[in-house]
């Protein structure tokens, strides 16, 4: 890089600790910790979110940070926004930093439109005299001139968004840290999102970003590194880096299952098993998942499940929420299911199934990669074509052709 | 490559940032938090416009609260229990006691609770946390003002004349925003693990309004309960302020020392107990 030698952010031997805390143990009120103060303590376990983590990031990179569902992703990204401090370890960072791991950070809904972009951009490390400057952009880049001065609250969901991005796209930290916020807004929004960040990495900044989402990384990013279990164990190209995240699903089921408490979700009612029926299908066949709960006796509230069937990519081919069928899990009891999965008929290749349990809009266990299979070249067609018959589209088609 | 934009962009790649893990022990970075002074600012700013928006007497009511305080204490101390107030109008005693502890009173109780209610910035973005407590004082000043300029109507009314010792009030309320200020950093700091604090607090506030002379004057209190009176921290404060408005005696040079150095320690040690449980709060909230 032509400023200085030293790296936009440098990061040596960090790790971060937490001390895990099983079900009622530990203490909750006053009066608990001083009783167990009394006691004397039992022996705490402990989990190394980010474990022993180095790598340098020079200027005018865009680094995508992926790995799967507690990978420690974020931990590191908290880390070094400082919201969170490391356990052991240094980052060195060589410039100020811009953060965004949610969209409208302390925005108030009682407060006007003009109100919170100053709210906003103060706490995001912007000076006065800068949002000053960039009022005009950000409100523009919003599209909201009209609803300055109108509380936030009476704004739409797509107003509220566009205002608050618009705040964060005009952070002009010379380090920008990014985490999951793109999944909101629609398609055009993105893109016009990507955009300003390509905008930024282009001036010598630096950006860093974590996103589950393939596509995002692939379309951004310069360079990737790639975290499991806490340890960075790829840094490099974006695809060598995606190629380490689609063989972690494709293992999955042998050496590298998720842990219950690993997974997101509140964990009042989990999966115990997910297993796919055969460990290949063929194209027409039906592909059957079949998936076990833990009884949770104390709870009542029904709950459906969500299973996504993804493709080696990770895009999503097929989605399958029991609401739509009318099936759903009472958790007081112990549930043997299956999901069937009869169309589309899915393209050869190897597919990952991620299965959640869902209260409504609360989810008790999410598990990615929860199980795999494979779709064996057995094609349901009469005749043969070329390879390029059945590529192109992301699934096979059942069709006929006749003449009238 | 970009060599224009860089070079513009120079000055401010001096900023460096070291990140790591946090000493045992520490006190506050003062370099931080003047930096991000303007975090306090809009915090205040916003704290005060929230209070009064949507309100049809807006801030007229940052009169007619404490007033109709001093009112209602006036009447219940001095007319009901008969309890002295130092030879000027009971209204005017109470309410200059009210113009303290009220300060007092709104910067730990607003302090205590501003970490959890703003939990989510905690956890989200980063900046000296210390502020979020802090930035409650901003209101409770605002309130402090218009409440002494009413109360320089009501002396004009009684016709009282304070003596040079005004030119102190600021010195006062300084004095009290530390010794506040240093019990809501260590309230709030404990509040993000033992939400228990937020039900002791506004308990304690309750008990610290009767158990001082805020409504009634110190002369007449029995000896037994005197050593209580003399180790309140409140007690010195109001002593100092009604010195400075009431034309009430001059407090003893033991008392003037203690209620200076006292939330001078009060505010340091505060600072500490936050700092240092600071590095857990995104943790654990």
């Amino acid at each position: 890089m032509s400023v200085g030698t030293e790296p936009a952010v440098s990061v040596s031997h960090v790790s971060k600790q937490y001390r895990i805390r099983q079900r009622g143990e530990g203490p909750a009120t006053a009066a608990e910790a001083a009783l167990g103060l009394l006691r004397g303590r039992t022996k705490p376990s402990y989990f190394n979110a980010v474990d022993d983590v180095s790598f340098e990031v020079a200027w005018g990179d865009i680094v995508g940070l992926i790995g799967r569902n507690g990978a420690g992703k974020s931990t590191l990204l908290k880390v070094l926004t400082r919201i969170t401090a490391p356990s052991s370890g240094r980052a060195v960072l060589g410039g100020r930093v811009g953060s965004l791991l949610e969209v409208g950070t302390g925005f108030h809904p009682e407060l006007t439109g003009r109100e919170n972009i100053y709210l906003n951009g103060t706490l995001l490390g912007m000076r006065r005299k800068e949002i000053e400057r960039r009022f005009d952009e950000i409100v523009d880049f919003a599209g909201v001139d009209d609803f300055l001065d109108t509380q936030v609250k009476r704004f739409s969901t797509g107003m509220y968004i566009r205002l608050a991005f618009g705040v964060a796209a005009h952070l002009q930290s010379e380090i920008l840290m990014v985490d999951e916020v793109l999944a909101v807004g629609d398609a055009e929004f993105q893109e016009k999102c990507l955009g300003k960040m390509r905008e930024v990495a282009k001036t010598g900044r630096c950006v860093f970003l974590v996103s589950h989402q393939v596509h995002t990384v692939r379309a951004l990013a310069t360079r990737s590194l790639y975290l499991q279990h806490g340890k960075l164990i790829y840094d490099g190209t974006v695809e060598g880096a995606l190629e380490v995240y689609k063989a972690s699903f494709e293992r999955v089921g042998t050496d590298d299952v998720m842990e219950a408490s690993m997974r997101k979700g509140t964990g009042e009612v989990r999966f115990a098993n997910v297993r796919s029926a055969k460990d290949s299908f063929e194209v027409a066949e039906d592909k059957v998942v079949e998936f076990v709960t833990v009884a949770s006796p104390e709870l009542s509230r029904k709950h459906h499940v969500l299973c996504d069937v993804l493709d080696a990519n990770r895009e999503i081919v097929a989605r399958c929420d029991s609401r739509l069928v009318e099936f759903y899990v009472n958790p007081s009891n112990e549930v043997r299911g299956t999901v069937t999965l009869r169309t589309p008929w899915l393209r050869p290749g190897v597919y990952t199934v991620d299965l959640s349990l869902w209260a409504t809009r609360v989810a008790t266990d999410i598990w990615e990669g929860a199980c795999s299979f494979r779709v064996l070249p057995i094609l349901p067609y009469a005749g043969t074509g070329t390879p390029n018959s059945t590529s192109g589209a992301p699934v096979l088609a059942d069709f006929a052709y006749s003449q009238k | 490559m970009n060599v224009p934009v860089l070079q513009r962009k120079g000055p401010a790649r001096q900023t460096r940032i070291v990140i790591a893990a946090p000493r045992r022990w520490s006190l506050p970075d003062l370099a931080r938090l003047w930096e991000a002074r303007e975090v306090l600012l809009r915090f205040s700013r916003r704290d005060i416009t929230l209070r009064y928006r949507q309100t049809a007497l807006g801030v007229i009511w940052v009169i007619l609260q404490p007033l109709l305080a001093a009112g209602v204490l006036t009447f219940v101390f001095s007319s009901v229990a008969k309890l002295p107030s130092g030879g000027v109008p009971p209204i005017l005693y109470t309410f200059a006691g009210l113009l303290l502890y009220n300060l007092m009173n709104s910067v730990i109780s607003r302090g205590s609770n501003s970490l959890i209610s703003n939990s989510s910035l905690v956890s989200k973005v980063y900046f000296p946390r210390l502020l979020v407590p802090l930035s409650t004082a901003g209101s409770a000043l605002l309130d402090f003002v218009v409440s002494l300029l009413f109360m320089a109507v009501l002396l004009a009314i009684y016709g009282v004349a304070p003596g040079f010792a005004v030119v102190l009030v600021p010195v006062w309320l300084l004095l009290t925003v530390c010794l506040a200020a240093g019990v809501a950093f260590m309230a709030s700091a404990l509040t993000v693990s033992y939400r228990d604090v937020q039900y002791i607090i506004p308990f304690l506030l309750q008990l610290v309004l009767y158990a001082s002379p805020v409504a009634y004057s110190i002369g007449k209190i029995s000896p037994h309960y005197r050593l209580l009176y003399d180790l309140n921290p409140l007690t010195w404060l109001l002593d100092d302020i009604r010195w400075s408005l009431l034309h009430q005696p001059q407090p003893s040079t033991p008392i003037l020392t203690l209620s200076v150095v006292v939330p001078l320690v009060v505010l340091l040690f505060g600072s500490f107990v936050f700092q240092t449980l600071e590095r857990g709060f995104a943790d654990i909230i």
